[in-house]
């Protein structure tokens, strides 16, 4: 085994969306429609409202709401609790919102770090036995 | 999912290959012979699983005399390890699912 890392990494994605921002803003927190897009939820607009994200693979996320900033900035804690390491995951998700000549530019910036992160490069046993089984759960939802 | 991905998961979805490279892993270096021994499977079927997963990057081999060795290339994986790239392609996917719901929803 090796030690367990604290190395910070993000993740970001971007899209221009052909609707305005106040429109886009309520998909992005209004529980009902959360839901039809990302997953079931308990979300408030409320800083430090504590919610959960449930996946419909049964998954659990623990979330915090951080920063609301209506129409501009959202924020909220996103972690993953697991007794595998290879599942775990501690990071926060932030949503940015500009608008353009056609609609909303949103951006989601997901930064944090996987507890598990380089014992799995280092390719230690355990590591690669939680890997193997998060791959064999990866397949059965492709298709 | 990038290209990379799919490759990957191609690869590694064959049950037979993903234990040939399981084992690799967990044993280090083996020949052919060996493999074939506890693959269940014939000598020229773990030799063309292993050619599969070389072109994946998934094994290394070396020669030696009249064997060849293989070995578990565990650094392929990263792009599957990564937690950022497997979120870079579950945002993708909701992005997708937002769009449509917006697309639905009175002004």
């Amino acid at each position: 085994m090796t030690s367990i890392t604290t190395q910070t990494r993000s993740v970001v994605v971007e899209r221009d969306i052909a609707h305005p921002p106040e429109k886009l803003w309520r998909a992005l927190t209004q529980p009902h429609l959360m839901e039809e897009w990302l997953m079931k939820n308990d979300f408030k607009p409320q800083v430090g409202h504590g919610f959960q994200l449930r996946g419909e693979w049964g998954g659990v996320l623990d979330c915090e709401v951080l920063a609301v900033e209506p129409n501009k900035t959202l924020s909220y804690t996103w972690n993953h609790e697991h007794p595998d390491p290879a599942y775990a995951l501690r990071s926060v998700v932030t949503f940015t919102l500009t608008p353009t000549a056609t609609g909303t530019h949103l951006r989601v910036e997901q930064a944090g770090f996987h507890p598990d992160q380089k014992q799995a490069y280092g390719g230690a046993h355990a590591g690669w036995k939680a890997f193997l089984g998060n791959l064999d759960q990866l397949l059965d939802r492709l298709d | 999912m990038t290209d990379a991905h799919d490759l990957l998961f191609r690869t590694l979805a064959d049950p037979t290959r993903r234990g040939i490279f399981e084992r690799l892993c967990r044993d280090g270096e083996q020949t052919v012979g060996a493999l074939t021994a506890l693959a269940g499977v014939s000598q020229p079927a773990v030799s063309k699983h292993l050619g599969v997963l070389k072109q994946a990057g998934l094994v290394s081999d070396r020669h030696e005399g009249r064997q060849t060795h293989y070995s578990a290339q565990v650094n392929a994986l990263a792009p599957l390890v990564d937690w950022t790239s497997r979120m870079a392609g579950f945002w993708e996917t909701r992005f997708d699912n937002l769009e449509d719901l917006l697309n639905r929803m009175d002004q």
